[in-house]
């Protein structure tokens, strides 16, 4: 099975993260560049895949220079080869731009199965796996907390409100998945002096056919207006339990009406 | 004035909240138009619209949308898009409805806003990010704005509307079938509300100590009428299950209010909460972080202070 891993780069959230004042993008420079946490779930997923029933797994990003970083890093966890679409032409894509530009990617390199986070850190749309589904035109089995391949079919449970579904599609397809899906497996030494040497293919928009005119910054589909630190919070009120905490935080409800 | 569209949430028939809060905030933007799409409308839920003021509601009740992935919903919305030109299409921020505005935005060429936290004139839209660290206000610049509003972040105001239904028919394509929905599990859940949904969220971290201590939390929550909701040391620890996980890699919360025991606070859990208008923490250490974005905090031992806010709560009814 020939599956492909869209692997995102974000800035790690421990540290304090900007936007540009120039252009209201990302400030990349900003902060140090991670491996998106539910990233790492889906290059687990597609070992898994390939584990059980063969094939390739190959790491898709789509991000500047410094994203080779977190491929990597995807790379030592045992996937065999990345693509890594880097263009300034993609600088300050939005959602229609990124979704777009991994399709045309996507097109190029072929694929019977995509994996993908739920949700990245940064951008937190949580609609990336759809909108792909949508532009391949293949069906959409996204927040599985459970992948299994059988043959030419697949099947997901989708996390809901109420418990999940049980969604069935045949290959190929595109897979998001959730937090705790497996465990996280560890590079191993062995693994991260491979990875140096696993062939990374540099993409840039003319060479995965990408229209400029549908990516980039100027190309974008919604625009920031402006935008500010958020206001502090008022300086809240923190007491000591002197045997009356409960009987407090009960008073304090009561003042705001919730008891 | 200009039509707004709303996407209709809704659970076995029942109008979900967030529906009520889009129908109140599109009255502000235009004239409310509620679209139902799936099995299960009813003269209930045409009730529960009208008197949230849906001046129009399309109906699509057919099996063929809700049996397949988010596909056929996006199709619906597409060609009502077209014939009735919105001036806005409004979507809960849930995780579903997002994906339908996703596919939507590719359908009709627009721009599509997530997670927003509020709509001013102009369709200009609010957005708290990096944690809450920033708030960004945006502006769909291409197409019809499509706009995924977070659960609670407009309260709920009644006002009646004409409720003039109107029956839609969308033959869904071979495409949008392509993922079908086989079974749906529904997984006992009590009597507690939809965490993302909630006006309350209690939720309780690592210093809860166990599995059967968290037994306390769900106390306190269901003294209080609020969901139930964990970090993720707690989540990882086996205390409770991770679809209640609170934060950056779990679920984001908006309520009114959000008490947080024995959590301390971290940058990644912040971001799942940050938007409640009140937090409360009890914590032990006087120096947990959370203690520098609450509204109340106590330091203490929440085995002592738990128990007694309950008491005290239930005293009060
Ligand atoms: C990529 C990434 C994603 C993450 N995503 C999430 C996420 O989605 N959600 C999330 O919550 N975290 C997330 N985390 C983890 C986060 O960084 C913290 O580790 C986690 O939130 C800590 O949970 P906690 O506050 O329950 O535990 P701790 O940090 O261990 O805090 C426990 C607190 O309980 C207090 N305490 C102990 N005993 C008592 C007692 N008897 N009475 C009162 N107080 C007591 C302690 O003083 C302490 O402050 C993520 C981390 C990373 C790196
Ligand atoms: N630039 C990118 N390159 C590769 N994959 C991406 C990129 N952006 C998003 N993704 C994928 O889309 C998922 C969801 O991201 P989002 O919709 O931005 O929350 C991530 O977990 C990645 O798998």
């Amino acid at each position: 099975m020939n599956i492909v891993v869209c692997v995102k780069q974000v800035p790690d959230t421990a540290t304090e993260r900007k936007l540009r004042s120039d252009d209201k993008t990302l400030d990349r420079d900003a902060s140090d560049g991670v491996i998106n946490e539910l990233c790492e779930y889906a290059v687990e997923a597609a070992l898994k895949l390939k584990e059980a029933h063969g094939g390739e797994v190959t790491v898709l990003t789509m991000g500047p220079d410094k994203a080779s970083d977190t491929i990597r890093k995807a790379l030592a966890l045992g996937a065999d080869k990345a693509v890594h679409l880097v263009d300034d032409a993609l600088h300050g894509s939005d959602a229609l731009g990124t979704s777009y530009a991994l399709a045309q990617t996507l097109k190029k390199i072929g694929f019977d199965l995509v994996v993908l986070g739920s949700e990245s850190t940064d951008a937190r749309t949580g609609i990336l796996a759809a909108m792909l589904a949508e532009r391949l035109g293949v069906p959409q089995l996204t927040f599985a907390k459970k992948v299994e391949v059988t043959g030419g079919s697949i099947s997901i449970e989708r996390v809901t409100d109420y418990g999940y579904d049980r969604i069935e599609a045949s290959l190929p397809a595109v897979v998001s998945v959730v937090e705790k899906i497996y465990d996280l497996r560890y590079p191993s030494f062995k693994n991260i002096m491979a990875a140096k040497k696993k062939p990374v293919e540099k993409l840039g928009v003319a060479d995965a056919e990408i229209d400029t005119a549908q990516v980039g910054l100027a190309a974008s589909w919604s625009e920031v207006v402006d935008f500010a630190a958020a206001p502090p919070r008022a300086a809240g009120t923190i007491v000591k339990d002197e045997g009356d905490g409960g009987v407090k935080i009960a008073d304090f409800l009561a003042s705001k009406k919730f008891v | 004035m200009s039509e707004i569209l709303v996407l209709v949430e809704h659970v076995e028939g029942q109008v979900k909240k967030v529906t009520l809060e889009l129908l109140t905030l599109a009255r502000k933007l235009g004239t409310p138009s509620a679209v139902w799409a799936g099995a299960g409308y009813s003269p209930e839920a045409k009730a529960r619209l009208a008197e949230h003021g849906a001046e129009k509601i399309y109906v699509a009740d057919s099996a063929e949308i809700s049996d397949y992935v988010v596909a056929p919903k996006a199709e619906l919305l597409a060609q009502l898009v077209a014939e009735k030109a919105p001036a806005a299409v409004l979507v809960a921020a849930t995780a579903e409805a997002k994906e339908v505005a996703g596919r939507l935005a590719i359908k009709i060429d627009s721009g599509v806003l997530t997670d927003v936290v509020g709509v001013e004139d102009g369709l200009v839209a609010e957005q708290s990010i990096f944690g809450g660290g920033i708030n960004v206000r945006s502006r769909v610049t291409k197409g019809t704005p499509i706009i995924a509003v977070r659960p609670n972040a407009t309260p709920v105001e009644a006002a009646a509307g004409a409720g003039a239904e109107e029956q839609v028919t969308v033959a869904v394509s071979d495409v949008a079938k392509a993922a079908r929905i086989a079974e749906r599990v529904k997984e006992e859940k009590g009597a507690r509300p939809e965490l993302t949904e909630a006006v309350i969220v209690v939720s309780g971290g690592r210093g809860v100590g166990s599995a059967e201590k968290f037994g306390l939390i769900e106390e306190l929550a269901d003294s209080l009428g609020a969901a139930v909701g964990a970090s993720r040391a707690a989540t990882d620890a086996g205390f409770y299950p991770h679809e209640f996980q609170v934060g950056q890699t779990g679920k984001t919360v908006s309520p009114q209010l959000y008490i947080a025991a024995g959590i301390s606070g971290a940058i990644q859990h912040r971001a799942g909460m940050q938007t409640a208008k009140t937090i409360v923490a009890i914590n032990k250490d006087d120096e947990a972080p959370i203690f520098e974005f609450v509204d109340f905090g106590v330091v203490g031992d929440l085995h002592s202070v738990v128990p007694q806010l309950i008491d005290e709560i239930n005293k009060r009814k």
